[in-house]
């Protein structure tokens, strides 16, 4: 594949401005976390106005999960960088002294962020928070999925951030591959498994380590609850299915698990629900995104294909082809072997699959990969300990759902099939980094027994030195140990 | 084609981790004492196998790997409770209310591929940190320290649960075998080559990794030092090292031109003292590992490139695989010995006029797994520390970062990636999951649709942490 010249450029430019040094001060960093807040401030229209041409994103939703998020993520990253900068002391026995021992953490390089285009806004520039401020050079890929998006980040990044350290690089599949076979310092991607293998399988060649936030089939677990609390465990599913992009969340719910005889209640209070925050039928449908694409509808409504899946739903079913909106759809068991039910959604359509007893949720979920999120509705305290120690996931919510993600203070990532690494708050901070050791010794006190010829006296030197037996040294030091020892 | 069925291993493998059997905090302590045990009843056979394999020392494998692996383990006991427990976190505004924990949990079956020089630590150290994070694990000593290989089989066969815990002895199509297998981590000490093809193999799979590899580790030697302690400390860190067959050795140094000729002689003369005036019949001196070995370090030395390079050593005895303590000066960079990591005792030094300079020969190369200063010049010590990117960083000494159980070691760049020792074992070998716990109360009616201005109006606030803005919002409607 012809590298284009362009990239060489723009490759030995970033390289360029790593080494010399600039990306490393305080003020750099946070010049640029707020610069990230002020196009966010004013170009809220247009982001808005991309997101709604990419996806059909309501505003409110745009800001909640894409705007906000990054306004929050910056402000934090402002606040803190200067002490996730500082370096951190680490205990020395004694036996070292004197010496001194820390962890600093310093960036990696020139890293790469591929950008996924359910959240293109969000999901592109809050790595970018992470990159800059561990102080490293960026190249930003969105996805191409969601052209507006691209564009608006292409163009209007350069005007904010300085462009000789982050650069923002558009393309499909052809530049991707172009950008894979460099050699980055880091690679972050966020996506699909499928793909998440290809980039790791690329990064492999020059022994790049990887962020791979990628998704899987996020499981609701829903527990008998009083009426009050149902209600409001049924407005979180709703939202947490349809309300986060149509279903198109890495995060977002992907199916229900419920006791048979709960199955019926539930259907109907989701009916219920869905009606009142998006509207009773297709043509009314509001509040909703739509599917990104052609291909991306094929493939969800493809789902419904299997006459045994079609035949299990409850609610819902119908789309419109030509504006991409596939209807909020309920399935009641649809076969487990079914392709709804063995890869990702990514989509409106919620199967609820039923049980005998919820306890056997944990048996389901434990048959299949490893999902990025668990959400468990459930006042049970047994229950609840019970998920947490014989389930696992990236992370596991109680009596919520997605809001997990705005927590900057709990690391989001995932495990297994749903991803490696982790970022949000500091730990975006530290993916960038290296988290080099430092030791610092001094020329007193240089111990003699460390140094070859070899004989018994160092050897039992030694052996106290490892067992940290003060005492011991002492003796033997003193010539006095021999009197007072004992076999080995 | 393997004669061992490695899926097998595996399904064996997975029901004993289904089974829960290696989360309970009483098995992994069982297993850590065993750990303990092994290595202290059975200090003779395990000094005897690493005569054979390296004609290691007695005092070194003591020192370097008993004593060491020992200490990891006591560390693991004591402090596992600790580790295991949750991390309780802040919660914010925006999950309120909420309350929110770290959770460590084991990611289940874990391989761990060991190398050659430091047969016995570096296979039972990483394995000490996957059974102390409650997984099950399978280790796979280098076939290049066979008598090492062969009494890790016997001890941990005799010592360990061996439904959990196993070794798989054997060569390329055995590491083949395993590497086809799903591992929920694997973990791999060796060289890049090797490093990218465990790497391409847990692609295919998402498993995530550590790889502790090598490069060349420079040490930069300052004129206003104690020279004495600088040369015993390199002497150390290099031929004390398994003579030099370490990935944390230095592997060149860099001083002036005007300080070349101190450091040499002090070299000299405590090589002298430290393994006599014939060194290639020195007990203290590892031999190198195989006549590979021996033949990849004689050709360096046949380098053209380098003829007349040599000050110091050079002997061969090829029978029993020795090569003395060897130093040459000023060898050209495009030679063999500047190219690769040379793992062995032959220590070039390059001379630049200001010690300054040696810092962008340092930056030309790969990142290192160590770099090394000796000065007592404040301002160079920390443009060394903050401009120099390795694995770690040691001022005034070599190696000794290794020992302190509080700093993570690992590589960074082509040395590496992760890290482990202490706290940084447990945590390489465990998934952190976030657990968040929301009550049904205090449920925020702008998160849903129907969107309204007013709940936009709200969500800005509650981002903004204006409170006044909340309050304006909150009673400019009601639900």
């Amino acid at each position: 594949m012809e590298e284009s010249p362009g990239l060489a450029r723009n490759l030995a430019e970033l390289r360029q401005t790593f080494r010399s040094g600039k990306t490393r001060g305080l003020e750099w960093r946070k010049a640029q976390l707020r610069a990230i807040l002020k196009l966010l401030d004013e170009n809220e229209d247009s982001i808005f106005d991309a997101l709604q041409q990419d996806l059909g994103k309501h505003p409110v939703e745009a800001y909640r999960d894409e705007v906000g998020v990054l306004k929050k993520s910056a402000t934090y990253a402002l606040a803190s960088v200067e002490k996730w900068m500082a370096p951190k002391k680490g205990q020395i026995p004694l036996l070292f002294f004197p010496a001194r021992a820390e962890v600093l953490p310093e960036p990696l390089g020139l890293v790469l962020i591929l950008a996924s285009w359910n959240f293109p806004i969000s999901l592109a520039l809050d790595p970018v928070i992470g990159a800059i401020s561990a102080g490293n050079t960026v190249v930003l890929k969105p996805s191409e999925l969601s052209p507006a998006s691209s564009s608006f980040l292409a163009n209007t990044v350069p005007r904010y951030l300085d462009s000789a350290a982050l650069k923002v690089i558009e393309g499909g599949h052809d530049a991707a591959e172009q950008l894979l076979q460099q050699k980055w310092d880091k690679i972050f991607f966020t996506g699909s498994s499928r793909v998440g293998r290809i980039i790791m399988a690329a990064a492999a060649n020059h022994l790049t380590p990887v962020t791979l936030e990628l998704g899987g089939k996020c499981p609701t677990i829903l527990d008998s609850l009083s009426i009050s609390d149902l209600e409001v465990a049924i407005k979180r599913i709703v939202g947490g299915k349809w309300g986060l992009c149509s279903g198109q969340a890495c995060i977002g719910i992907d199916y229900v698990l419920v006791e048979e005889k709960f199955a019926s209640i539930l259907v109907e209070l989701l009916k219920k629900c869905i009606k009142a925050f998006f509207g009773d039928s297709m043509p009314n449908l509001k509040n909703l995104c739509r599917i990104v694409s052609k291909s991306h509808f094929d493939r969800v409504s493809n789902l419904l294909g299997d006459p045994r899946v079609a035949a299990s739903i409850v609610h819902g079913g119908s789309w419109d082809e030509q504006n991409l909106m596939i209807e909020p759809t309920i399935l009641l068991d649809p076969p487990l072997d079914a392709d709804i039910m063995s890869e990702e959604i990514f989509g409106p359509l919620l199967p609820i699959i039923t049980l005998n007893k919820i306890e056997e949720s944990i048996e389901f979920i434990n048959l299949r990969p490893k999902p990025l999120a668990i959400h468990a509705f459930t006042k049970n305290e047994r229950f609840k300990k019970k998920l947490l120690s014989e389930t696992s996931s990236g992370s596991i919510t109680f009596n919520d759902a997605i809001v997990q993600f705005v927590a900057d203070s709990l690391p989001f990532g995932g495990v297994g099939e749903s991803g490696i690494g982790r970022y949000h708050g500091k730990y975006s901070f530290d993916t960038f980094s290296h988290e080099k050791a430092v030791l610092q010794r001094s020329f007193y006190l240089d111990l003699e027994p460390r140094y070859p010829p070899w004989n018994d006296f160092k050897l039992d030197f030694i052996k106290l030195a490892y067992k940290f037996d003060y005492l011991g040294l002492l003796l033997l030091l003193s010539g006095l140990r021999r009197i007072f020892k004992r076999s080995n | 084609m393997a004669f061992f069925d490695a899926a097998a291993m595996m399904k064996g493998l997975r029901g004993t981790y289904a089974s829960g059997r290696t989360r309970s905090y009483e098995w992994r302590v069982s297993q850590l004492k065993a750990l303990l045990k092994l290595a202290s009843f059975h200090e003779k056979e395990i000094v005897d196998a690493l005569r054979s394999d390296l004609s290691k020392p007695e005092l070194e494998s003591f020192l370097q790997e008993i004593a060491l692996l020992k200490e990891s383990c006591g560390l693991a006991l004591k402090e596992l409770h600790r580790w295991m427990a949750p991390e309780k976190v802040k919660t914010m505004m925006t999950t309120f209310p909420s309350s929110a924990e770290i959770v460590p949990e084991p990611l289940g079956v874990v391989l761990v591929i060991s190398a050659w020089n430091y047969p016995f630590l570096l296979s039972l150290d990483p394995v000490i940190g996957a059974i102390a994070a409650g997984n099950a694990v399978v280790l796979k000593p280098s076939e290049i320290a066979p008598a090492t290989s062969s009494v890790l089989a016997k001890l941990l066969g005799q010592y360990m649960d061996c439904s959990a815990v196993k070794v798989v002895e054997g060569a390329i199509p055995e590491t083949t075998a395993l590497l086809e297998q799903k591992w929920d981590k694997i973990f791999y000490t060796g060289n890049g080559k090797v490093g990218r093809i465990v790497s391409a193999a847990a692609a295919k799979h998402l498993t995530p990794l550590v790889l502790e590899l090598g490069g060349k580790s420079p040490v930069i030697v300052d004129s206003n030092v104690d020279l004495k302690v600088a040369a015993r400390r390199i002497i150390a860190g290099k031929w004390g090292c398994n003579n030099g067959q370490a990935c944390v050795s230095p592997d060149y140094a860099i001083t002036t031109k005007e300080f070349a000729p101190d450091l040499i002689d002090t070299l000299r003369s405590e090589l002298e003292k430290f393994y006599g005036k014939d060194p290639l019949k020195s007990n203290d001196l590892s031999r190198i590992v195989n006549s590979n070995h021996f033949n990849r370090l004689s050709k360096l030395l046949d380098d053209d490139k380098i003829s007349g390079k040599i000050i110091h050593g050079g002997q061969k005895d090829i029978a029993n695989l020795k090569i003395a303590p060897t130093i040459l000066l000023d060898v050209p960079g495009d030679s063999l010995i500047m190219e690769e990591e040379i793992f062995g005792p032959l220590l070039p030094i390059l001379t630049v006029n200001n010690v300054e300079d040696s810092f962008n020969i340092i930056k030309s190369k790969d990142k290192p797994l160590a770099a090394y200063l000796f000065t007592n010049n404040k301002k160079l010590k920390e443009n060394f520390i903050s401009n120099i990117s390795a694995g770690g960083l040691v001022v005034n000494d070599t190696t000794m970062h290794l020992a302190v159980p509080t700093l993570p070691f690992g590589g960074v760049g082509e040395s590496g990636m992760g890290a482990y020792h202490g706290k940084f074992s447990f945590d390489a070998f465990s998934h952190k999951k976030a657990v968040l716990l929301r009550s049904f109360a205090g449920d925020l009616s702008s998160r849903y649709p129907p969107y309204t201005p007013k709940k936009l109006n709200l969500l800005k606030a509650l981002v903004n942490g204006s409170l006044l803005g909340i309050l304006r919002a909150l009673l400019g409607w009601h639900d």
